[in-house]
């Protein structure tokens, strides 16, 4: 589903991402973890389209066969099937709370400027059914009795669920979550993991996700990758994570007296 | 429910042409001419919302735009007999010179090639952002009045046009004033406009909801453009002498003044501001003449009105700020937005 090879990005003189590799086959939730500024969201950025990489390639197949996306626009990445959301939420702040899911919708309309100013019928169909759709999103991350609500008067945890509520309208394939857990406390974390392996099942995603909370990585990802300083240095499943020794290394430090 | 709204708008806008109508029959001169220019500033400040207020881009070019368009709706509207007579100077380009619309498509015309100019320059400009976009976009509004200046066998040049056919009928200006507020709310109400909006909220967000910000500020900028050249044809319409003079930045500013008056983003807000800033214009005037009083006495200080809005201007981003102290909407206890 998606292949970054290879991919590498510098700033300057710094690696911020080097020579990494991952592959993510469909139906996967895979996690990505690492210590603070080991170049985790840079990562995501290349994907989702906001930078272009250094080098290497990144590849992304939306089941109509594999296509280059490296340094696509973000906009037609969103299109094709990748969208994700913010480290530090990015909502449409002063908007209500239903038109932050039904702007997400613009991809779906398929009206021209005239038709959607004079509200054809063909126009108020196509409105018709994204308000639908819409309306159903809000309610299954609860948040229907919200709507009219500004966005930026949610509390915190409802503004996650927001983000990722918007994210779906767009219909992805691939959903990108960074951080999805941060500032929760345990019981909202503990609501977010049901609610994300809920529409990971409806929606049959393929998610990826970059995430602090151990205790959400272990619970529900599949596979895992560990970013250190850039470099990938370990791949595997939970378990095998815990038990790796380099990643324990690069988390808590080496013992140097050992 | 919808088809009772529908029907309550088609009443109000049936009674306000009525009103105009009575209006148009019943009135003198200096007050007919207030009543045009409120029209028009109806249509120059939604235009300019659009692209500030709505689409949140830091835009300073609106002069330009409208030079463009009143300049095309005069050359267009003009007769050959007074084209002769107008451009003594220099003569005319041949192909201009036999070239006469009535007004209704010349307006129209004078929008299109303000689009056609708002989409040249919008190319460039569009890809800066704030205040890099305000220096360009003013830059090239002033670009266009030099060189409407110089360009003296189409534009006359500094000398200006005069004798353009004049229509007063209050029926044109707010005519289109009309349609300009309708189109603004059929657009907001739409997914183009509420991508707009977005936008304005948070490019990358919107961009990563699969919005494609060039293409969208693009189709506001050029929208703004229209509306701002019908604007400035409407009122070459009812002027009906120009020149390049009048289409200084100043004028830019006014519009700005009223959209900021108005709120950003809000449509009725700055139609309302549109109005009453135009007629506080014409009847503050007696501060700029010599006044005596029991306090003191001047001999006239031309520009004292301008410090009058630069007040209101000063009260009103003061009250409005929504975290402020003083906000209005929590001297009202209106909404619970504001309590966050």
């Amino acid at each position: 589903m998606l292949r970054v090879d290879n991919v590498t990005m510098q700033f300057g003189g710094v690696f911020a991402v080097k020579n990494a590799n991952i592959i993510i086959n469909k139906g996967e939730l895979v996690a990505l973890i690492g210590p603070n500024g080991a170049g985790k969201t840079t990562l995501f950025n290349q994907v989702s389209g906001e930078y272009t990489p250094t080098s290497g390639k990144i590849f992304f197949d939306n089941g109509s066969g594999e296509k280059d996306i490296t340094g696509m626009r973000p906009d037609l990445i969103t299109r094709i099937g990748i969208c994700r959301t913010f480290q530090n939420i990015r909502l449409f702040k002063k908007l209500s709370v239903f038109e932050n899911v039904f702007i997400a919708n613009n991809i779906n309309f398929k009206s021209n400027l005239f038709s959607s100013v004079v509200r054809m019928p063909n126009y108020i169909k196509e409105e018709k059914e994204n308000i639908k759709k819409t309306q159903y999103l809000l309610e299954k991350v609860g948040l229907s009795e919200f709507k009219e609500d500004r966005a930026d008067s949610l509390p915190y945890g409802k503004q996650r669920r927001l983000e990722i509520a918007r994210a779906l309208a767009t219909d992805p394939v691939l959903l990108l979550l960074d951080e999805p857990a941060a500032g929760m406390n345990p019981q909202e974390t503990n609501e977010l993991i049901n609610f994300i392996q809920e529409i990971k099942d409806e929606y049959k995603l393929t998610i990826f996700m970059i995430e602090h909370h151990m205790n959400v990585v272990m619970n529900i990802s599949d596979r895992i990758y560990v970013l250190d300083h850039g470099e990938l240095i370990a791949e595997g499943t939970p378990k095998e994570i815990q038990s790796n020794s380099k990643v324990i290394e690069a988390y808590l430090g080496v013992d140097e007296d050992a | 429910m919808k088809n009772k709204k529908n029907i309550i708008n088609i009443i109000i806008i049936a009674v306000v042409l009525v009103l105009l109508f009575i209006i148009d029959n019943n009135i003198d001169e200096y007050r007919r001419k207030i009543i045009n220019l409120c029209g028009i500033y109806v249509v120059l400040a939604l235009s300019l919302n659009l692209i500030n207020g709505e689409t949140g881009l830091f835009s300073l070019g609106h002069a330009g735009f409208m030079a463009v368009g009143a300049y095309v709706v005069a050359i267009l509207t003009l007769t050959p007999e007074m084209k002769d007579m107008n451009y003594y100077m220099q003569p005319i380009l041949p192909i201009l010179k036999t070239i006469n619309m009535p007004y209704l498509p010349a307006l129209i015309m004078g929008g299109l090639v303000s689009a056609f100019f708002g989409l040249l320059i919008g190319f460039p400009v569009l890809r800066l952002n704030d205040d890099y976009l305000a220096i360009a976009s003013l830059g090239f509004s002033e670009i266009i009045r030099i060189a409407f200046i110089n360009l003296v066998p189409i534009t006359n040049g500094a000398l200006g046009l005069k004798g353009i056919p004049v229509h007063k009928e209050l029926i044109w200006t707010w005519g289109f004033a009309i349609a300009t507020i309708i189109f603004m709310f059929q657009l907001m109400k739409s997914i183009t406009g509420k991508s707009l909006n977005a936008i304005r909220e948070d490019e990358i967000a919107a961009r990563a909801m699969g919005v494609n910000l060039f293409r969208k500020k693009l189709l506001s900028f050029t929208i703004s453009a229209f509306f701002a050249g019908i604007g400035g044809g409407l009122l070459a319409g009812v002027l009906g002498t120009i020149d390049p003079a009048q289409f200084k930045f100043a004028l830019t500013f006014n519009i700005m003044l009223i959209v900021v008056l108005g709120g950003m983003g809000k449509i009725w807000g700055n139609v309302i501001a549109a109005v009453v800033v135009t007629v506080l214009m014409e009847y503050l005037r007696f501060l700029d003449e010599p006044m005596k009083n029991f306090l003191f006495q001047t001999d006239g200080l031309p520009g004292l009105r301008m410090v009058v809005f630069s007040l209101l201007l000063i009260v009103v981003i003061i009250f409005k700020k929504e975290d402020s102290k003083f906000s209005l909407r929590k001297l009202i206890g209106g909404k619970k937005n504001a309590e966050s």
